[in-house]
């Protein structure tokens, strides 16, 4: 831990190389006081040389940030043109395959923006695509920060600022989808009128609050409108300047390597580095999302028309983050109670409300019932290698194979058609595989995961493999292996074990030994320092009696393989 | 998970720096320097391009691209925006990446919490803030204004409630239990609005369809009453199919008239299965059997299709003998649902 603070006096980082920057305030000077002067600019400033360490997976989330701010840039530019009104009027745009088509204002001015105003498609296919990149990105970069374990003490506050953002963003993408009052974002917001009538006791109210009385009224649009660009992007925004906030506090979280502990932290300075690779990269993002509007049709409403409750088209898909809510709705056996005179629909609300709700709630709790099994108190600023948490690694994967299978389950009309196969089959498997194909993801997870330790220990032990093929005299045939760095060997070795929880003074239930028990269960014991020793002397004493003149040097399994050949 | 003491390996400290190309080759560092101020330089030249395309380009041009077509404005703006866009971002990531100096930096962590003595400052100041409002001395004070902050919060949500009005009795029975249907209303199709014979079906046709009267409302109100009146109507062999005894003289001649509005979400529904008379809702699969009285054969739904009673006019026009007898679409809370038509009902 030391180490770090010795070698940069030694080492010609950024702080020694200085001279020049102190130049450079002369030009700044002026400028920079006449600021600081009115508004102490350099006690906001703070630290702009603030490392931030660097690895591809922490690009994730800027991906998701990016794509917000390309939203609210391209959602600005539609809103000068887009008139959230369901008024009808006769259509007497350019398109002229709706020439005199009754349409509302809504639908109207969107085939507007689409036809007549320049640059309108592109913007109006940017914006779709970035909203659907928000979400994908905002999903990618919670799993990474699952997997790695990266939500731990002091991070559980921003795990679950990142799922209000991530469930608002599904909030916020759907009403933007229902804007345009075409076929299908009709056909959308139809089945949220029949989601919201489900809910037991207050159903018909709340339908009859949101659309202004009887589906489809003449009030949803003008309300999601508000919803999609005042309420909810403002909760975004400030949710995102928390969530970045917090980032800056607790500062990023670094990948485990010779010389990062959880007291350092090593990577680049903010200023100029990061100020050109995430600017940069905003450029990045940005750009291909145009191309992509450019070049690659979504959402294409004119073909679509108007939305008319008596018309749907075969193939009708939500956009792909409410796939899985889709998938549920289509595989629940029709489950219904009619009781005095009242009707409970399960097989809209348990897939539609309660599944959303078991997802973001399980999402929101998972790191207080793991620090709960585990007993941890500790602050944690390095990363966990996947395979090093089997228990938790599986858990996260089981959870994608059921948010897979509900989302191919939301696509069980195509699979039929495409893979001519019968619809009700496809049906009543997804029925057993949303509770089948978790549970062998978990077991074949955890299978790997330990695999990879026994791999990660045997590589620590005996080296890696040399490519060197040695015959002994005798006629035996084996690859001699060559002892790993130092450096590799700390970072496979330096990984707390998992340890079942001991009831040493404090109280610990049975249930929460027994998950204890299980969450540590099974893991592969890194190698002792004597076995490490042990392993190198008999590696030498090997490549003593071989003699050869190869630096490599044989682990002792190797040995006995090649003896037995 | 505690961690470990002491690591079996000892940590050998900070892997040593290794230079790239362009440190250590000022050639290789001047190329990478050339390379940047290209792609900047051609920011510019794009820019120019786009308002070219901008001004220039009509908007009904075609451009064929990969033998599809694309709007020619469209494709052309984005291509040299994006591309101009994409540039700026490799240039500043190129330049980050082999021309700014890369020694890392290693900072400290100080861990989450404030230091002991900035806590016991704050809670010092918080006793004395206390101390100082006399909330201690004046209790009523503390509770009251809790209470009152609480309270003011009713009026900001008691004004929610004219969102909509309020789904009573008399206005579920005026508007989710009934629709525009009533006696002797014709069934028109719905593209055209002309009227249907009975004598003009053929076995095994789907027809969609709707009140005459829709043709009279218009705008928002057309648009509810469509959402609840569409209906399709099937002609069958009426002697393949079973006719309840209290719905014989609902049909005529084997024409059934059935919502087309699905009993589970609500989509209109209409892929006919000719040979088998099931009706599939391309939405979420559910499954009508109309040689049944529409019952549920598959999927998420869980009532049967309503049935319009149907009969003809003077003229032998299909007509409605009355409104639906079940509220249509999708369930509520309060919808009485033992009325509907189950498997097996006379």
């Amino acid at each position: 831990m030391a180490k770090p603070a010795e070698l940069s006096p030694e080492s010609p980082a950024m702080e020694v190389r200085t001279p020049p920057k102190e130049a450079a305030p002369s030009k700044l000077a002026g400028p920079a006081t006449w600021v600081d002067d009115r508004i102490g600019l350099a006690k906001l400033m703070g630290n702009i040389r603030k490392v931030f360490p660097d690895h591809w997976s922490f690009l994730l989330g800027e991906i998701a940030l990016y794509s917000f701010v390309i939203l609210l840039l391209t959602g600005v530019f539609l809103t000068i043109w887009f008139k959230p009104s369901m008024a009808e009027v006769e259509y007497a745009g350019t398109y002229e395959l709706m020439r005199n088509v009754p349409m509302s204002e809504a639908f109207a001015s969107t085939l507007a923006i689409s036809f007549d105003v320049r640059g309108g498609l592109l913007v109006r296919q940017i914006h779709h695509w970035a909203a659907m990149l928000f979400v994908a990105a905002m999903t990618v970069h919670m799993l990474r920060v699952f997997f790695t374990g990266a939500y731990r003490k002091p991070r559980e506050l921003n795990w679950l600022i990142g799922v209000g953002l991530l469930s608002i963003g599904l909030v916020e993408g759907f009403a933007g989808y229902s804007l345009p009052d075409d076929l299908l974002s009709g056909t959308g917001l139809r089945f949220v009128d029949g989601l919201v009538r489900s809910i037991p006791l207050i159903g018909t109210w709340a339908e009859f609050f949101v659309f202004g009385g009887e589906f489809p009224g003449e009030l949803v649009i003008a309300r999601l409108y508000m919803v999609h660009i005042l309420l909810v992007p403002g909760l975004l925004l400030g949710l995102i300047s928390a969530h970045m906030a917090l980032l800056v506090y607790h500062k990023h979280t670094h990948w485990p390597a010779p010389g990062r502990t959880n007291h350092n932290i090593q990577g680049y300075p903010f200023f100029p580095i990061y100020v050109a690779k995430a600017g940069g990269f905003f450029f990045i993002v940005f750009g291909i999302t145009i191309l992509m509007g450019a070049l690659i049709q979504i959402n294409p409403v004119w073909l679509f028309g108007p939305y008319n409750p008596a018309q749907v088209t075969a193939g009708s898909q939500p956009d792909w983050y409410m796939g899985f809510v889709e998938g549920a709705i289509r595989i629940i056996p029709n489950w219904e109670t009619h009781l005095l005179g009242t009707t409970w629909s399960w097989n809209i609300f348990l897939p539609g409300v309660g599944l959303m709700g078991l997802l973001f709630t399980a999402l929101g709790a998972y790191p207080f019932i793991e620090a709960w099994i585990t007993g941890d108190k500790s602050e944690h600023h390095l990363l966990d290698r996947p395979r090093n948490a089997p228990n938790r690694t599986a858990l996260g994967v089981a959870g994608m194979a059921a948010y897979g299978m509900f989302w191919l389950a939301g696509g069980n009309d195509i699979i039929a058609t495409q893979f001519h196969v019968s619809l009700n089959a496809v049906t009543y498997f997804m029925r057993v595989a949303v509770f089948v194909v978790p549970v062998l993801a978990f077991i074949v997870t955890k299978r790997i995961c330990l695999s990879l330790q026994r791999a990660d220990r045997d590589r620590v032990l005996h080296g890696s493999e040399s490519n060197i093929i040695v015959r002994s005299p005798d006629g035996g045939y084996s690859e001699s292996h060559a002892p790993i760095s130092q450096g590799e060997a700390y970072s496979l070795t330096r990984h707390p074990q998992l340890e079942a929880l001991t009831p040493n003074g404090e109280k610990v239930g049975r249930t929460r030994q027994r998950l204890s028990r299980w969450f540590a269960d099974g893991q592969v014991p890194t190698p002792t320092a004597e076995e490490i020793e042990a392993a190198a002397h008999h590696s030498s004493d090997v490549a003593a009696i071989e003699g050869g003149d190869t630096p490599a040097i044989e682990s002792s399994e190797t040995a006995e393989t090649g003896a037995s050949h | 998970m505690n961690e470990q003491k002491t690591p079996p390996v000892a940590d050998p400290g900070l892997e040593e720096h290794e230079h790239r190309f362009t440190d250590v080759d000022e050639a290789a560092a001047d190329r990478a320097y050339r390379q940047i101020v290209g792609m900047l330089a051609a920011v510019p030249v794009l820019v120019l391009a786009f308002l070219f395309v901008y001004f220039g380009v009509p908007k009904d041009a075609e451009l064929v691209l990969f033998g599809a077509n694309f709007q020619m404005q469209t494709t052309l703006l984005g291509l040299t925006g994006g591309l101009a866009t994409l540039l700026i971002g490799v240039a500043a990531i190129a330049w980050a990446r082999s021309l700014m100096s890369d020694e890392e930096i290693v900072g400290d962590r100080h861990g989450a919490p404030s230091p002991p003595e900035a806590r016991e400052r704050v809670l010092a100041d918080l006793e004395t803030g206390i101390e100082a409002s006399g909330i201690r001395r004046r209790k009523l004070l503390g509770t009251g204004m809790a209470g009152a902050l609480g309270l003011i919060a009713v009026p900001a949500i008691v004004t929610l409630a004219d969102l909509g009005p309020w789904p009573t009795p008399d206005l579920r029975a005026e508007t989710l239990e009934k629709t525009i249907w009533a006696e002797g209303i014709r069934l028109v199709n719905d593209v055209n609005y002309l009227p249907l014979k009975a004598s003009e079906l053929l076995v095994g046709q789907l027809v969609n369809a709707v009140p005459a009267n829709l043709e009279e409302l218009h705008g928002a109100e057309h648009q509810s009453a469509k959402a609840k009146a569409a209906i399709i109507i099937v002609r069958m062999d009426p002697n393949s199919i079973k006719i309840p005894d209290s719905r014989k003289d609902w049909q005529v001649d084997g024409i059934l008239c059935y919502s087309k509005i699905c009993t589970h979400v609500g989509c209109p529904i209409s892929l006919w299965e000719q040979q088998t008379h099931h009706l599939l809702c391309p939405c979420h699969q559910s499954t009508f059997d109309l040689g049944n009285s529409g019952v549920v054969v598959f999927g998420p739904a869980a009532r049967s299709l309503p049935q319009l009673p149907i009969t003809t006019d003077a003229e032998g026009y299909l007509v409605a003998r009355s409104d639906f007898t079940v509220p249509v679409g999708p369930s509520y809370f309060e919808r009485d649902s033992s009325k509907d038509y189950k498997e097996g009902d006379r």
